[in-house]
């Protein structure tokens, strides 16, 4: 990982593999974003996912959950393309067949390109006659009077929000989000998640969150999938009412249960 | 302003010119032979009469003209190499190992090898400078490439981005604190090389006019010479920081700096 190979500079969802019409079967009757099928990932000799079936519904909201090293990173890599499953099936179903599922992905640390402005950040990847576009998109974050800005003149979850800008701006079918707020204090942290929820109504995207906060994975998901060593041993739906509150019957049973599971060693 | 502050912004120039008059008073006294250091006086005097004449401002000229042709010539070839061992795995393998090889040779140990190649010619001045100027340029180049933000790319590859794009908008960005470090230290070094160029041979410049000036014992025009050289880097170096300072506008460092 030392290099700027010209080789890999295509984007990097090319990679994964175009579904066939026949590919799609087993999954029949059920519109999904995305499936995997006995998909396993080693680095060397360690297995991080093991013969892992796994699929998400189209315009729904899912959670994974784990310990650190439990291999829920790695599954949003293989789904986002960033990196190749050793073995089994990705595949991504385009709403449409003219063209291919828009993925983005939120990182844990925000990644702004710290010698472009607020704004020319959510601008990358797009011609400039989006420019209007990507404005609305910051508005939407409650940034726009920050579009000038250097990135290092943002707070912690500004940037983040400004991230979400970036992604949203892109109109994708499939936001990945991976820990996008670990590193954020609790309040920003409460704020952000209402601000994902809200924007994830109004777009209606598929939501996919890697997260080791169960009350995160509780307050946005409308599926809990728990990994541990490299298998789901858990996939519950959520069948409390948005916009949730910590206290609204239901949740804190919910979260203790996902928790106490999350702890237990198998 | 308080006396305290204009005590404190006076204090820094209080040793140099203590300096100073402790020279004139030798020089005067006759305690110091004006064949050794003329006085400060005669100093002027003789900067003075070579602008008057004509001469200073002809030799500066072809100095720089010098300097910055070779400055050119390295510093581009320099920065392409760097480009193409920084971008290119084929061409690091092919490359660097070479260039860091050559790199430990020093520069001025050229100097008999390029006077049988290109004479004391022009060509020859040109290109020590040149050799000079390449190696801080190419390797700053190339460290600078391999140190951009692997996630950032990672980021901009998953935004679409890819060939010139990614190139213009992360790699090259990414890659310019490091590489304006280089073209400080190229700025520096090329003064180096072409005073040395220019006391080995030259029919004009600032090397030309000491050197002809020692053969007549003028020690006040040597000088001039020195504080010409001198003068000539720092204003190089100024060019540098402001060069850095209208292109890493973003860089943290340079906020705090224009803020405070």
């Amino acid at each position: 990982m030392n290099l700027i190979d010209i080789d890999t500079l295509a984007p990097a969802f090319r990679r994964v593999d175009t579904q066939t019409p026949h590919a799609r079967a087993p999954f029949a009757g059920r519109d999904l974003a995305v499936s995997l099928r006995g998909v396993e990932k080693r680095f060397g000799e360690r297995r991080v996912l093991d013969q892992l079936d796994f699929s998400i519904e189209r315009g729904s909201f899912v959670s994974i959950v784990g310990r650190s090293g439990c291999g829920k990173s790695t599954l949003l890599r293989l789904v986002a393309g960033l990196d190749r499953a050793t073995a089994g099936v990705v595949q991504r179903h385009a709403p449409a067949a003219a063209r291919e599922l828009q993925v983005r992905i939120m990182f844990q640390d925000a990644r702004l390109l710290p010698w472009k402005s607020v704004l020319d950040n959510v601008m990358i990847g797009l011609p400039r006659s989006k420019r209007d576009d990507a404005r609305a998109t910051l508005a939407e974050v409650g940034l726009v009077e920050r579009e000038k800005d250097w990135p290092s003149r943002l707070s912690g979850g500004q940037r983040q929000r400004v991230a979400l800008a970036r992604a949203l701006v892109h109109r994708p079918d499939l936001l990945l989000l991976d820990e996008p707020l670990g590193a954020l204090d609790a309040l920003t942290r409460i704020e952000m998640q209402g601000l994902i929820e809200r924007l994830w109504r109004e777009h209606k995207f598929t939501a996919l969150l890697v997260t080791h906060d169960v009350q995160e994975a509780v307050s946005l998901g409308d599926r809990i999938v728990l990994i541990d060593a490299g298998r789901i041993t858990l996939d519950t739906a959520v069948s409390l009412q948005r916009p949730r509150t910590r206290t609204a019957p239901g949740f804190a049973e919910l979260e203790e249960q996902v928790l106490s599971r999350v702890l237990q060693r198998s | 302003m308080t006396l305290n502050s204009i005590a404190r912004r006076a204090l820094p120039w209080l040793v140099p010119v203590l300096i100073l008059i402790a020279w004139e008073s030798a020089a005067r006294t006759g305690g110091l032979s004006s064949r050794v250091l003329p006085e400060p006086l005669a100093v002027v005097k003789a900067a003075w009469s070579l602008i008057e004449s004509g001469d200073l401002w002809a030799n500066v000229k072809v100095s720089a003209g010098r300097a910055l042709a070779g400055f050119a010539m390295g510093g581009g070839i320099g920065f392409v190499l760097g480009l193409a061992t920084g971008l290119f795995k084929p061409a690091e393998v092919a490359l660097d190992s070479t260039v860091q090889m050559i790199r430990n040779i020093p520069a001025l140990a050229m100097i008999p090898l390029l006077i049988l190649w290109f004479g004391i010619g022009e060509e020859a001045k040109l290109v020590l400078v040149a050799l000079g100027v390449f190696f801080p340029v190419y390797v700053n180049t190339y460290h600078g490439i391999r140190s951009v933000d692997r996630d950032l790319i990672e980021m901009a590859k998953s935004y679409g981005l890819s060939g010139f794009a990614l190139y213009r908008h992360v790699i090259l960005p990414g890659a310019l604190p490091s590489i304006l470090v280089g073209v400080r230290f190229a700025f520096g070094l090329m003064w180096v090389m072409l005073i040395v160029a220019e006391t080995i041979s030259a029919q004009s410049g600032i090397g030309y006019m000491t050197m002809n000036a020692r053969e007549f014992l003028q020690t006040d025009i040597v000088v001039v010479g020195i504080l010409l050289y001198a003068l000539l880097g720092k204003v190089a170096d100024m060019a540098a920081r402001a060069i850095e300072r209208a292109t890493l506008r973003w860089h943290p460092a340079y906020q705090t700096k224009a803020q405070s």
